[in-house]
């Protein structure tokens, strides 16, 4: 089952920038770390590395809370002139039933504030969820330069 | 037809009549100029010649289609030197675009000196060169109006900057007079400015007064209240003042909802709620004068 | 382990979170802020995130919480030195912080307690 939240242009072209695995907190941290770098050598505006970081940080919490912890792929991504941050997070877990009802607020299947993937998603300019029951999920997002 | 061997034909038919062409060259160019400026003649044939060369060089690694490549970058550098060098000094694209095409003709006369006998030598000689050239010549067109574009952007930023005011008021109150139309990015970044100015001065209370506002529309209504709630998040609160009756109208078609926010007619107003909701109180003097 | 520090001034708890908490920080905060709440007789807790340049659902969930299990203990939170950036991006995801007060920084912070309690 997939889901496009945004355009994924064909004339676009990544540069794969590093995999980082995400099987514990600690992991984590050294995740947001690493996006956090790399959006400000992009020179993306603070608020706009704060909201991709945060993306980050719930998209992997929730890999390590209902996927068995991880993998994170960070690119960077251009098309013509624009360039930006693509982070590709993949788990291999039970993946996601109901991906509608995950992209709503409000759902949750754990126990917490309940805002799955549809708050994360706000906070980027593409999404794009890919998901298999019993074989895992991968969530793409990408913040572009202003 | 193996286009390496084009290329290095070309190349060498360049190569063979450089002094000739670039002479040719400057000349046509020179018939263009609007007025005789010695200056300007010494550059262009500079850039003439440096161009003919490098050309020559790109040509004879063999690349005939792609411009981008790599054994193009040199040529793609001058070319982009050139036309961002006449961006700044106000030529047209056009002109700089003409500034390569104008070596077409030259170089189709040296052709047909080449090719004097072989017809279909010289038809697809003709045609490479018409392709490539073309291709360098949008080149510049593409560059300047990349030029142009962030000229125009960095003033854009900068008179965002300056149209972007917040006024402390008093102590613990501020104010964020907006004039103009508001269009979403200039929200965002007037929002921004705000938050960071509630932190850096310490306020409790921020007015933002939009009497200098014509209209609103859904993405700025939405961009206030958000930053409503992220100032309130963050501690401090908000009073919007100066709602003309246009507005409210808009605002009640759009149905923002404005409940949870105060909304004063006037800055005057506004203060005057700030002051009371930090502990502050206005005292008059006997004597009628205001104290 | 690491533990962040709580700072006892009069019957107010201040705590700063400088670090990235990982899951079992933020646990046992919980776990040594609310034994101190009982210990320290405490009214007040005064919850420092001025250092904190990322807030997500989690850590939202775990400054809730805490806040909850305090007004339980009868002491109430006030949460300081939001920086802007979180502050929009919460508002960008929906993310509120129910039952949590909010103020600019620590000496506001203790108005707004000093305040609550004499309601």
């Amino acid at each position: 089952m997939t889901s496009n939240f945004g355009s994924t242009d064909s004339t676009e072209a990544d540069v794969e920038i590093k995999r980082l695995p995400v099987q514990n907190s600690e992991e984590l941290v050294m995740l947001r770390k690493h996006v956090r770098d790399l959006a400000v050598q992009l020179r993306l505006s603070l608020i706009d590395q704060t909201k991709l970081v945060t993306a980050v940080s719930e998209l992997a919490r929730n890999a390590l809370k209902y996927g068995g912890g991880g993998e994170a792929v960070l690119r960077i991504v251009r098309n013509g002139p624009r360039h930006g941050v693509r982070l590709s997070l993949i788990d291999a877990g039970p993946g996601i039933a109901d991906l509608d009802m995950a992209m709503l607020d409000g759902f949750t299947s754990g126990g917490g504030m309940g805002l799955g993937l549809g708050g994360a998603r706000r906070l980027v300019d593409d999404f794009a969820v890919h998901t298999t029951l019993g074989v895992g999920t991968v969530v793409t997002i990408t913040k572009w330069k202003r | 037809m193996n286009h390496h061997d084009d290329a290095s034909r070309i190349s060498a038919t360049i190569g063979k009549y450089q002094s000739e062409l670039l002479e040719d060259w400057v000349a046509n160019l020179k018939q263009q100029m609007i007025r005789f400026d010695a200056a300007a003649e010494q550059a262009t044939r500079r850039h003439c010649s440096q161009l003919l060369e490098l050309m020559c060089s790109a040509l004879r690694q063999g690349e005939i289609d792609n411009i981008e490549g790599r054994g193009w970058d040199e040529v793609r550098h001058l070319l982009t030197e050139i036309s961002q060098e006449r961006a700044r000094q106000g030529s047209t694209p056009s002109e700089t675009a003409i500034f390569v095409f104008s070596l077409k003709q030259p170089l189709f006369t040296r052709l047909r000196t080449e090719h004097a006998q072989k017809t279909e030598l010289l038809a697809d000689d003709v045609w490479t060169i018409t392709t490539l050239l073309d291709k360098l010549g949008l080149f510049t067109v593409e560059i300047f109006q990349k030029s142009r574009n962030q000229i125009i952007a960095r003033q854009q930023q900068e008179l965002l900057e300056l149209s972007t005011p917040v006024v402390k008021l008093w102590q613990n109150i501020l104010a964020l007079p907006l004039i103009g139309t508001l269009d979403s990015a200039r929200t965002q970044v007037v929002m921004e400015n705000l938050l960071e100015k509630i932190i850096e001065t310490g306020a409790a209370i921020a007015i933002i007064d939009i009497t200098g506002v014509p209209t609103v529309d859904t993405l700025v209504a939405q961009h206030l209240l958000k930053t409503i709630a992220a100032a309130r998040l963050m501690g401090a609160d908000c009073i919007i003042s100066g709602i003309r009756p246009q507005i409210a109208q808009t605002i009640v078609h759009l149905g923002v909802n404005l409940e949870d926010v105060v909304t004063k007619a006037t800055l005057a107003d506004a203060f005057v709620v700030a002051l009371e909701r930090t502990g502050a109180a206005i005292h008059y003097n006997k004597a009628g004068a205001k104290g | 382990m690491d533990r962040i520090p709580i700072l006892r001034m009069g019957d107010l708890l201040l705590v700063t979170i400088q670090v990235d908490m990982h899951d079992r920080l933020a646990m046992t905060l919980q776990d040594d802020l609310t034994n101190r709440i009982v210990q320290d007789q405490a009214k007040g807790v005064l919850i420092d995130i001025s250092a904190l340049d990322v807030v997500d659902t989690f850590i939202g969930r775990m400054i809730s919480n805490t806040a909850a299990m305090a007004r339980v203990l009868d002491a109430t939170t006030v949460v300081v030195g939001m920086q802007p950036a979180v502050a929009i991006t919460l508002v960008e995801m929906g993310l509120s912080l129910p039952g949590v007060r909010t103020a600019l920084n620590i000496e506001r912070g203790m108005a707004l307690l000093g305040k609550r309690y004499h309601e």
